[in-house]
């Protein structure tokens, strides 16, 4: 099964910079995405449910980030540190086994 | 190795492409607009018949791309070059803030043209001057050998602040018009402009960036002051890289405003570009009839020179600013600039405003005198009688 989606990062910090000396010369990335968390925006998490899945994988297709990955079970899970909470894949799902729900944070 | 000049006769925008070859340019990309043509062709024409090397040229369907693709060039560390005019500008707009604000130091030449309509391909400066708050770098040629030079420091301050810059000359009366230009030799250039040493590169795969990534409120503002800061910089930079020019070379720019026979002048004109020289004439001529005038060139916009221009004001009665050039709404661009930054100084000298030449009407030294006369008549009188004097004015 293709897990390509499913590797974690390592050694990932949140680059914050408090003064303009700090700041490069010009606006390029702070470090890749391993660093630059693109998933704190959302306001909605998508949260699946494993009993209704039918591992069709349209989620894990039209997922835009991709932030959505097969697990080593056949299921699909969510890397939160990347999902936008944009709710296509609760859109996609055929068998309706993703919903989206307010965040705590 | 000895300095010894190569002299030819050349066009101003042959000048630019000569200066492209010298300065080592690796990527062109530029779409043809008149009178900008000449340039590009000239470029191509040395790659054709391999005189130049190491030289890529994207041929592109429009100035917005092919600002693009030197933007695409320059984040890879490149050395990149284009040229266009007038409406060509205009449409590279975007584009442009894109360049500075990815601090890449791309050098353009922009052949004054005025803005249509009416359709018109000759000089005028409202075109660059409408780009001023882009954050390129400008500098304004006076001559055929002003362009030469300009774009070979410009390629060396552009990659100093990391900055794009811009060499302006006036469409035919520079573009077209052939003049004697001392050009230097390869050895020399290459010694003066080594290789360009990039901030970042996006072929550098150990160290991946991606430009021009998202800025939220949080970091915006930093990266502005970061320009304003450069911009300002700039001045430092230019000044030694401009006297460094004239040590090597014998032609002095360290002066950001170069000042002709203004020492003990009562007024002075002041303007940019190829008017300049027909000013500094009449500057002669005038000095031998009893006028006590001088001339001012602005040959750099941006950053713009205040501090020079404050020394001067403290010491002349009044300043003659010719616009080529003029702001719906409200003056001549460089006036309102030069008006703006004496505000809150000490220097007031009467300051009047003449728009003259716009869309390549002649401008010469009796009109030079015309002028003068009237500047002196409200300077004794000690009040201006319009501050914008539309001078050419069918009346």
């Amino acid at each position: 099964m293709n897990t390509l989606f499913g590797e974690k990062k390592e050694g990932a910090t949140k680059i914050v910079l408090t003064r303009v000396d700090e700041y490069p010369e010009a606006p390029i990335s702070l470090g890749t995405t391993l660093s630059n968390f693109t998933g704190d925006w959302r306001t909605f998490i998508p949260v699946v449910d494993d009993d209704k899945c039918v591992k069709c994988y349209i989620c894990w297709k039209f997922c835009p980030e991709p932030a959505i990955y097969i697990r080593e079970d056949g299921y699909v899970g969510i890397d939160y540190d990347y999902c936008k909470g944009c709710g296509i894949c609760a859109n996609e799902c055929p068998t309706k086994a993703i919903t989206m729900e307010k965040e705590e944070k | 190795m000895e300095y010894k000049p190569i002299r030819k006769v050349v066009s101003g925008n042959y000048a630019a492409a000569y200066a492209v070859k010298h300065a080592r340019v690796e990527v062109v990309a530029a779409y043809p607009i008149t009178p900008q043509t000449s340039i590009i062709e000239k470029i191509a024409e040395f790659l054709a018949n391999g005189e130049i090397e190491g030289l890529e040229y994207v041929p592109v369907e429009s100035e917005h791309s092919a600002m693009a693709a030197c933007i695409g060039a320059s984040a890879t560390g490149a050395r990149a070059f284009t040229a266009t005019s007038a409406q060509g500008l205009a449409l590279m707009h975007e584009m442009l803030h894109w360049a500075a604000g990815a601090r890449l130091p791309i050098v353009m030449v922009d052949v004054n043209r005025a803005m249509a309509p009416p359709w018109s391909v000759w000089d005028d400066q409202t075109d660059s001057l409408a780009q001023r708050d882009t954050g390129w770098l400008q500098f304004y040629a006076e001559n055929n050998q002003e362009v030469y030079d300009g774009v070979l420091m410009a390629f060396k301050i552009a990659e100093t602040v990391n900055l794009p810059a811009m060499v302006v000359e006036s469409a035919f009366i520079l573009s077209h018009t052939y003049d004697v230009v001392e050009m230097i030799p390869q050895e020399l250039v290459d010694e003066f402009l080594p290789p360009r040493k990039p901030l970042y590169t996006l072929t550098d795969f150990d160290n991946p960036v991606a430009v021009g990534a998202l800025g939220g409120p949080n970091d915006y503002y930093e990266f502005r002051y970061k320009i304003a800061k450069a911009m300002e910089d700039a001045k430092k930079v230019i000044h030694e890289v401009g006297k460094e020019f004239g040590e090597r070379f014998g032609r002095d720019y360290s002066q950001m405003i170069e000042l002709y026979r203004t020492d003990d002048a009562d007024f002075v004109f002041m303007g940019m570009g190829s008017l300049m020289g027909t000013v500094k004439q009449a500057v002669d001529v005038l000095r031998d009839e009893g006028y006590k005038v001088g001339a001012a060139k602005v040959r750099w916009f941006r950053p713009f020179p205040k501090e020079e221009l404050y020394e001067l004001a403290k010491s002349v009665e009044g300043i003659a600013v010719l616009d080529r050039n003029f702001s719906f709404g409200q003056e001549g661009i460089l006036f309102n600039e030069a008006k703006g930054a004496l505000y809150n100084t000490n220097a007031k000298p009467l300051m009047k405003n003449y728009i003259v030449g716009l869309g390549g009407r002649d401008f010469t030294v009796s009109d030079v005198r015309k002028i003068a006369e009237n500047m002196k008549a409200i300077i004794e009188k000690g009040e201006l009688d319009v501050e914008v004097d539309w001078y050419h004015l069918k009346r």
